[in-house]
């Protein structure tokens, strides 16, 4: 870990988040003799799948799983490769010239880097139903981190909802600590088996699903299971007290709850990628906004590459070897006379492999379109209050995009920058104006993608032509 | 509302929730200490002054917002504790001056 | 026959228009001077097409600071310091006529302004600036007052040692103008008025008496139009013989977190929405077309904001961008009706908020029966640009 003063002002290549892509990116480029340095905005390095790895509550059990603790070795590989590693780090611009904006311990730093790759990893997917604004409603991956790096389980009622491979592996590990849900609302759609199934050999043949089946034996076996869960509400005041479901079979129950846990899957983070006006297209399968990558993540921005979860979601496997490719890449560039075929040859067979089999996951859970398009006083925009109404009445205004709407009714002002609230706006209108998701568009982005201080911002150098600019007296 | 399932170490720290002192496990985010001490939430909304509490719990959803040490807006979840970190649920938008 | 988009179910919403369709006017432009022309017009029950661009396009009208300004407009042209003066009078007619239309509230507020200075000769040059402003001929005399430190401080208890003075002018306010933008297009469609948004026109075509506007592969024709395009007016006017001289001028904006309101009045470069959010500006560059953010302009304005009030600097700043205004050659703005071809107007200007009362409640009448040659807007007019012929 280096301190804020022994940061230089120049690298060969900058890496944004210390998760497996970015990992095993800094790994090999340090190797390979590059200056390199990653950044990373929480307190210890893992990214989200290996949260916690470095500082565990946990013995070497089981509980987390065996594929957690692969993380370990990534890190070491990592901060013993020579790499410089900042915790803390929130990179929230991408400037002009190869500069990249970082804010350290409240103050911010500029730091040039000739290649940089993103490897901010993914988000969890909006999931706006009625009452998920209530305290007590959070997402899987939040009682993910909980139980990774505090060691924290829920004790009251405690229902999972949603859907993907995520949902399960946390349903197992809470087994595995003794923690039994009062049960999991599955939102998969019966239709989507259809058209996975088209894919299941591949899936088969993948190391998904010998994981999969096994985690949903076991959490089955323990776990009351509702299928075909088409419609769900959480009731309260002050917290969370109900959660209200309904099946397509036309089942209707009201669950008492004390907390609520809601998945339906991850999407890339594309806000720092976006901001640096790196070219994005709609991916119609994974429903979702993916940069414009190659087969080393080279963007449409020349020195930029975007790696990992942050490309295509494709797990953590995956991500190290698109992590690897892209340092290829800048190793090339940079130090062509540093062998890297052979390292080459062993990420794409890795990246294959773990890239098979997620067709099948993709079909399977994609996220049915009630849950993506809410309807009524649902509120879509966390930040600023917006219910789905609001937008499609505004919808049928004739708002032209998302950007319009914005400005129409604020939904994207807010702190989280659209994070939460961008693809459920952006599919509203797609479906009210008869329009592809890839026609409406999505929020125009830009500097600074995370909040940062106004004196932040005071201490970036200026020039006189920006004094004249401004004190015009 | 939230139990450790590891052997628990001793809480080493003292943290103040709404002046109340509360134990706290060191490493832990001001939004697991808030968590795990049963405060599920831990604001009032600019907007409609509609009751929030930590969503995300990884920097992103900004609804972790509490007063550390005075400084308002501060994320929960992005704040490791501290011994004797004084940290208050707010209401509503954020007092010039904080 | 034409299919009304607007009155069937959202879910059906589509672009189906008949290939020609009469209106009295189409107002090329859906930003605040289009906007605000288009609902005077079609108050005034006349039919009127608003044509507007797609989502991503320059959009003045978002980048705006929202005040209503009237302390220092009309240097070089008394005409222009008593059009604004009319808009300001006029502001709260027009926030209410929105009000009872639409629900919509644009939270106007018309408290007075400050120009805060941050050095003796700030001071100076602004005192007098404002002594020739109101020292021109024609000129129509408003309150003002210069103010040291401690009479600022007394009007905003929080700024910082480093303002020397201020001057201040009690007409001087802003509005929610995003809000004032929605109010005027929904107004503008509960007067029957039709909005065509994804339309930006490529090609205008005056054809016997009437205007023949083409726009992909829709065709919307009108007894009369307005260019109220921005920047876009530049070329278009082209097209029925105005001569146009705008340019772009970049601005910058940061906009902080929301705070509990603790400002009373309007600072020129920094205000406070109804919201709670902290705007601050005011960055003038001669950039061409390039609105991307550049962060040494953004570190002049928030150190100069600090300094202004220092406990901005805690605050988070959520969101910055850069908007190009349209600026006219001369700053001021210009109202005109084509010589080659009548009925062809054209509304530009870059205080399109101070100036959307006017524009909505005098403007618009008089486009309506087609007369610019009032004694204040005349001066507005194009001929101000024409090179006089050489001998």
């Amino acid at each position: 870990m280096i301190v804020a003063s022994a940061l230089r002002d120049r690298y060969d290549v900058a890496v944004v988040g210390a998760g497996p892509a970015g990992l095993a990116a800094a790994a090999l480029c340090a190797r390979a003799g590059l200056t390199c340095i990653l950044f990373d905005d929480q307190a210890n390095p893992g990214g989200q799948i290996y949260r916690g790895v470095t500082n565990s509550p946990f013995d070497r059990g089981t509980a987390l799983g065996r594929d957690y603790w692969r993380g370990e070795s990534l890190v070491r590989a990592a901060l013993g490769s020579g790499a410089h590693y900042v915790s803390g780090a929130s990179v929230w611009g991408l400037l002009r010239e190869n500069e990249i904006a970082v804010s350290l311990g409240g103050g911010t730093r500029q730091i040039r880097a000739a290649r940089i790759i993103l490897a901010t990893g993914a988000i969890e997917r909006p999931f706006p139903i009625q009452g998920w604004t209530l305290p007590g409603v959070m997402t899987a991956g939040a009682a993910q981190i909980l139980l990774k790096s505090s060691a924290l389980v829920p004790t009251g009622r405690t229902l999972l909802a949603g859907c993907g491979p995520l949902l399960w592996l946390l349903a197992w590990q809470y087994l595995n600590v003794g923690v039994r849900l009062d049960a999991i609302l599955d939102t998969t759609l019966a239709a989507n088996w259809r058209r996975a199934l088209r894919h299941a050999a591949t899936f088969a043949a993948s190391p998904y699903l010998a994981r999969g089946l096994r985690l949903m034996f076991d959490v089955r076996r323990a776990v009351r299971v509702i299928a075909g869960v088409v419609d769900i509400a959480a009731e309260g005041g002050e917290r969370i007290g109900a959660v209200t479901y309904r099946t397509a079979r036309g089942h209707f129950e009201r669950l008492p709850a004390d907390m609520l846990l809601l998945h339906q899957g991850v999407v890339p983070n594309v806000n720092l990628a976006m901001s640096a006006n790196v070219a994005h297209r709609w991916n119609d399968m994974q429903l979702c906004w993916v940069p414009c990558v190659d087969s080393y993540g080279s963007t449409t921005v020349p020195h930029i590459a975007v790696a990992g979860d942050g490309a295509s979601i494709a797990g953590a496997e995956a991500a190290e070897a698109r992590g690897r490719l892209a340092a290829i890449a800048a190793i090339r560039a940079l130090r062509r006379e540093f062998p890297v075929s052979e390292e080459e040859r062993v990420a794409r067979q890795s990246l294959h492999r773990y890239e098979r089999g997620r067709a099948f996951l993709d079909r399977l859970y994609q996220p049915a379109p009630n849950f993506r398009r809410s309807r009524g006083d649902t509120v879509v925009c966390r930040c600023e209050e917006v219910t789905a109404q609001q937008v499609l009445e505004t919808a049928a205004l004739g708002c032209a995009g998302p950007n319009q709407m914005k400005a129409f009714l604020r939904c994207g002002m807010g702190p989280c920058q659209g994070r939460f609230c961008g693809l459920t706006v952006t599919e509203l209108m797609a479906e009210a104006r008869g329009f592809s998701c890839a026609e409406i568009g999505y929020y125009r982005l830009r500097p600074p993608v995370k909040p940062i201080t106004l004196a932040e911002i005071a201490s970036l150098p200026t020039d006189e032509a920006a004094v004249k600019a401004v004190a015009r007296e | 509302m939230f139990r450790r399932v590891i052997r628990e170490r001793e809480l080493s720290l003292t943290i103040f929730i709404d002046g109340t002192a509360t134990p706290a496990r060191h490493g832990d985010t001001v939004a697991a200490a808030m968590l795990a001490s049963g405060h599920v939430a831990c604001r009032t909304t600019a907007v409609s002054g509609a009751p929030r509490g930590p969503y995300c719990l990884m920097g992103v959803c900004f609804d972790c917002l509490v007063t550390i040490d005075g400084s308002a807006n501060r994320q929960a979840c992005m704040t490791t504790v501290r011994d004797a970190m004084r940290i208050e649920t707010q209401r509503g938008k954020r007092e010039y001056g904080t | 026959m034409v299919v009304d988009c607007y009155s069937i179910p959202a879910k059906t919403f589509c672009m189906v228009c008949a290939p020609h369709t009469e209106f009295d006017f189409a107002v090329i432009g859906g930003g605040l001077v289009g906007a605000a022309i288009a609902w005077g017009l079609a108050r005034r029950r006349r039919s009127v097409a608003m044509l507007d661009e797609g989502d991503i396009a320059f959009r003045a009208s978002r980048g705006n600071f929202a005040l209503i300004w009237v302390q220092s407009k009309g240097g070089g042209m008394s005409r222009y310091a008593l059009w604004t003066r009319q808009s300001s009078d006029a502001w709260p007619q027009l926030a209410e006529a929105l009000r009872m239309e639409t629900g919509l509230d644009v939270c106007l507020h018309q408290p007075g302004g400050f120009h805060l200075l941050l050095s003796q000769g700030e001071v100076e040059n602004r005192a007098n600036a404002l002594k020739r402003l109101h020292n021109q001929p024609g000129m129509v005399p408003f309150e003002y007052r210069m103010l040291d430190h401690a009479q600022t401080e007394k009007m905003l208890p929080q700024i910082g040692p480093d303002v020397v003075g201020a001057s201040f002018c009690p007409l001087d306010g802003h509005v929610n103008a995003l809000r004032l933008l929605r109010a005027l297009h929904v107004g503008f469609q509960r007067h029957g008025g039709r909005y065509f948004p994804d339309r930006a026109v490529e090609r205008i075509e005056p054809r016997g008496g009437e205007f023949r506007l083409h726009s992909a592969n829709v065709e919307i024709s009108a007894n009369k139009i307005v260019l109220a395009a921005g920047l876009g007016n530049a070329w278009l006017a082209a097209m029925v013989g105005i001569n146009t001289p705008v340019r772009p001028q970049r601005g910058q904006i940061i906009v902080t977190e929301k705070v509990a309101p603790f400002m009373n009045y309007v600072v020129h470069t920094i205000r406070q929405t109804d919201e709670g959010s902290v705007m601050i500006s005011d960055s003038v560059e001669e950039a061409g077309f390039d609105i991307s953010v550049g962060s040494e302009v953004l570190a002049v304005m928030a150190d100069r904001a600090i300094r202004m009030f220092p406990h901005l600097a805690k605050l988070n700043v959520v969101r910055c961008w850069a908007a190009l205004r349209v600026m006219p050659q001369d700053g001021y703005p210009i109202y005109d009706q084509s010589k080659a071809c009548p009925g062809a107007f054209i509304a530009t200007c870059h205080s399109g908020v101070t100036l959307a009362a006017a524009h909505a409640l005098l403007l618009a009448p008089c486009i309506d029966i087609g007369n610019l040659s009032d004694e204040c807007l005349a001066a507005f007019s194009t001929r101000r640009f024409d090179v006089p012929p050489s001998d």
